[in-house]
């Protein structure tokens, strides 16, 4: 179960993660995503402060953008990651893959720069 | 120690699942981030069950955990016909999801990463999985 909200600032749009990503709620998790790609922006936060748990299925959904967004010079900075969380990436080398910030911050420095 | 849960076959009980283990594995003292690695991959091995078996909701999953001699024994049970084996299931590297964009696969890379031992057969129409994670 994942409570997702999508906030717009400027030219950045935030997705708010809000339980847990698993085999169930990807789906919800990879909407989001297609949805403010397909809104044409290019800076897009994941905010994951508030993400429990993460399963193969959620890596998958971000997993499966790297690709396009590197074509469409996308810039997808996740940050908040708790331990547990960040550990799940680690394990595939997913965090050498993906723009894992500590804070929001530094993500948003990570995304405009 | 050992202690058993069910489940519906639906990937909408993932979630109760892992608070099953979460509760009883509280009570061995391991690391968080251990311990989360270790629920990761059982849910990974029952996601995988209930979307390759097409069961219905109807149907039950027996989930069990025995911490034993340093050991933990997890076993997934299940009537669904998935045919589906972990230890000889060659799912696609990393480059190659990548590249060709899919959402899945890289479930089972988990739990051979995390487990120490998967043992996957099937004894008189019941499909049995067990795990095992020395602690």
């Amino acid at each position: 179960m994942i409570n997702i909200d999508t906030s717009i600032e400027n030219d950045v749009a935030t997705i708010i993660l809000n339980g847990d990503v698993d085999a169930s709620s990807s789906l919800d998790l990879d909407n989001a995503i297609n949805g403010v790609k397909n809104d044409g922006h290019k800076k897009i936060l994941i905010d994951a402060q508030e993400l429990h748990y993460i399963s193969s299925a959620g890596l998958g959904v971000f997993m499966s953008y790297i690709k396009d967004f590197e074509k469409e010079q996308i810039k997808l900075v996740l940050f908040g990651l708790n331990e547990k969380v960040l550990n799940v990436f680690k394990m595939l080398g997913l965090d050498q893959l993906l723009s894992i910030e500590s804070n929001a911050e530094d993500a948003l420095k990570s995304v405009n720069a | 120690m050992k202690k058993s849960f069910q489940i519906p076959c639906s990937t909408n009980y993932l979630k109760d699942a892992r608070e099953f283990f979460n509760d009883v594995l509280n009570e061995v003292g391991l690391d968080d981030t251990d311990q989360n690695a270790i629920i990761l991959a059982v849910d990974e091995v029952c996601a995988n069950i209930i979307i390759h078996s097409k069961c219905k909701e109807s149907q039950q999953i027996n989930l069990s955990i025995e911490v034993k001699d340093g050991k933990l024994i997890f076993e997934i049970t299940d009537k669904g016909k998935h045919g589906f084996d972990i230890n000889t299931y060659e799912g696609p590297d990393l480059d190659e999801i990548i590249e060709t964009k899919r959402k899945g696969g890289v479930g089972i890379l988990l739990v051979k990463k995390i487990m120490d031992k998967i043992e996957m057969f099937s004894s008189n129409g019941i499909n049995i999985c067990r795990l095992y994670k020395t602690i």
